[in-house]
């Protein structure tokens, strides 16, 4: 079978009386396109931050790329890339420059710097954009070059937290396609969505609700076990019942 | 060729030191304020040009003094010397007045200075030039608003009024309005205290709240980049900025102020940049606190500049404050700060000489560095 990428065991975060998390516990393969899903207020966030060793889980255990989430988080850091839902650029920097910079924080030397950035802005159709403000991009620009400097650095997990956020159909389907790609490519892809469509992209899909993993397995046989015809229906159905959030 | 094939060497690459990734960081930092022009404009100028607009109000030259004279007895040697005034060019003479009137004449700026002749006034010089011991015989009341030109104006009267027989002895000088001489150029050390809060603590606390409001804080957190480094990332560009600034302070007030600084540059220098780097942290204090730019504004404003302009003793002598308001100034940093520039730059005090007001400043930074940097790393929690 394939292995194990991220490996979680009854993390749970507590922030004082409340529980964020709780007791949730699953594993994520190799190459396999995850999506974490759940309404705001459901704990995704919170989950996600624990694997990215941005918080401490109160108890529980957890790996990323094989380092231990309570103790080596800034092992953890290293292995993975991170896109935010603002997608996590400069705007006041050209493109060219921002692909510098997060190459230079993930500690790549100037000669592979160099040849990276090359090649993503091939990749991209973006070469005569080197030194386009950021802000000049359009939108789905924008988001496609935030992915690719997220892996700019080639981690074994890239970490998307809702990054499709604002853009039309279209250009999230393409956005899709790089993804696609880099699974392919064996970069294992960890996604939070909101938008359920998304969720038939994935290989295996979790639903959050209240802080616990209510479903876990693929759109297909999600939608068998719950006798739905979308993952939209799967989720209201598991949504219904649900104390927090929307 | 596949743009995402993952390398398993990656793991190799775990003892990989993390080369340069700070300098990557304040490569951004300097090239975010350098795109920001307005606020560099605004920066640079301010110092430049409220020194320029003080010390050009501040005029040294002595030009149309307006004088008057009390005689009571108008003798040959009171007309003459007299008339040496009124002839004179740079003195307009104004009449001859009361003593009851010179406090009035003086108060409301119709002259700005008094000549008294004491009676009796040319046996009396004449008593002095046979070199018997005798009290001045002519005072001089001066406005002393302006130090400068009253300091030229009473020498010049003193030359000219007796003309080559003029004689120190002769003469007493009272300065009024202004007992402690302070010169114009007293202003400066307060206009480094408010630049430097301003430049290292509004600037600072702003640009790192706005990381927070856009996002890409996070993204720098979960990078290997660690907290501690973000935090000097942040603070570098502005020390830099802040020692620019102060040259350039230095500088004009030198060359164009004419502070004496004869308490050396280094000291001035080393008691600044430590102000800088507290006005840094407090400014990193700040944005760990808030969340929104408009805090940070707010806060950096009403809890470190209001203070500062009120109670540092830089508008207002901290003397003539109430108890507890006097007591309350000694936990502001600027108050320190500005009291050892005024030793070093005005007096001329050397370094040593303001040791109390600089550990005074190196605890507070110590302590406001120490905090923010517990509370940075705090953040991941």
């Amino acid at each position: 079978m394939s292995e194990t990428v991220i490996s979680v065991r009854n993390l749970t975060k507590r922030f004082g009386n409340f529980t964020a998390v709780n007791n949730i516990s699953f594993d994520v393969y190799r190459g396999e396109i995850f999506g974490f899903l759940g309404a705001n207020g459901a704990g995704k966030t919170t989950a996600m931050r624990m694997l990215c060793g941005l918080s401490y889980p109160t108890s529980g255990s957890g790996t990323v790329a094989g380092f231990n989430v309570m103790r080596e988080g800034e092992m953890i850091k290293r292995h993975i890339g991170y896109m935010s839902q603002r997608f996590s650029l400069y705007n006041t920097l050209t493109v060219g420059e921002n692909i510098k910079l997060f190459a230079g924080i993930y500690g790549l030397s100037k000669q592979v710097t160099a040849k990276r950035s090359e090649e993503l802005l091939a990749r991209l159709k973006f070469s005569s954009e080197r030194d386009t403000l950021v802000k000049a991009l359009p939108l789905g620009w924008k988001q496609k070059l935030a992915f690719a400097i997220a892996g700019i650095h080639r981690p074994e997990i890239i970490f998307l937290d809702e990054p499709t956020g604002g853009v039309d159909p279209v250009t999230r389907r393409q956005f899709w396609e790089m993804i696609y790609e880099a699974a392919e490519g064996g970069t294992t892809i960890f996604v939070t969505t909101h938008y359920m469509d998304e969720a038939e992209y994935c290989s295996r899909v979790s639903i959050m609700v209240d802080g616990e993993v209510r479903a876990l397995d693929t759109p297909t046989r999600l939608k068998q076990q719950f006798n739905a015809g979308s993952m939209d229906e799967v989720f209201r159905m598991l949504a219904r019942d649900a104390q927090r959030g929307e | 060729m596949k743009f995402f094939v993952c390398w398993p060497a990656m793991r190799k690459e775990e003892n990989k030191v993390m080369r340069n990734n700070l300098f990557a960081l304040v490569k951004k930092e300097s090239l975010h304020i350098l795109r920001d022009k307005r606020t560099m404009l605004i920066v640079i100028l301010i110092p430049v040009v409220l020194i320029v607009l003080f010390g050009f109000a501040i005029s040294t030259e002595v030009n149309n003094v307006n004088v008057a004279v009390v005689a009571p007895d108008r003798t040959n040697g009171v007309n003459d010397a007299v008339n040496r005034i009124a002839h004179n060019d740079y003195f307009t003479f104004c009449g001859y007045i009361n003593q009851d009137e010179i406090d009035q004449q003086l108060r409301s700026g119709k002259v700005s200075a008094v000549i008294v002749f004491a009676p009796d006034f040319d046996r009396r010089m004449e008593q002095i030039y046979a070199g018997l011991p005798s009290t001045p015989i002519i005072q001089l009341i001066v406005d002393a608003s302006n130090v400068n030109s009253a300091g030229a104006a009473t020498a010049y009267m003193q030359e000219i009024l007796l003309g080559t027989e003029s004689q120190q002895a002769m003469f007493e000088t009272r300065m009024l309005f202004n007992p402690q001489m302070k010169s114009a150029y007293n202003f400066v050390p307060g206009i480094m205290g408010l630049i430097f809060i301003l430049v290292c603590a509004m600037m600072t606390s702003v640009s790192i709240v706005r990381e927070k409001e856009v996002g890409t804080m996070e993204v720098l957190l979960v990078s290997p980049m660690r907290p501690t480094k973000v935090f000097f990332a942040k603070m570098i560009p502005y020390f830099v900025i802040s020692c620019v600034v102060l040259i350039i302070i230095l500088l004009l007030s030198y060359y164009l102020l004419h502070v004496p600084m004869s308490g050396g540059v280094w000291g001035i220098f080393s008691m600044s940049l430590l102000y800088v780097l507290l006005s840094l942290s407090l400014g990193l204090l700040v944005s760990i606190v808030v969340k929104t730019q408009v805090a940070a504004l707010l806060l950096s404003g009403m809890v470190m500049m209001l203070p500062m302009l009120l109670l540092s003793g830089m508008l207002f002598p901290i003397e003539n404050f109430p108890k507890f308001f006097e007591v309350l100034s000694n936990v502001v940093p600027a108050r320190w700060y500005i009291e050892g520039i005024r030793k070093m730059m005005i007096q001329g005090s050397p370094f040593v000489a303001v040791w109390k007001e600089f550990t005074i400043l190196l605890g507070m930074t110590v302590l406001f560095f120490g905090m923010s940097l517990l509370k940075f790393n705090d953040k991941l929690e």
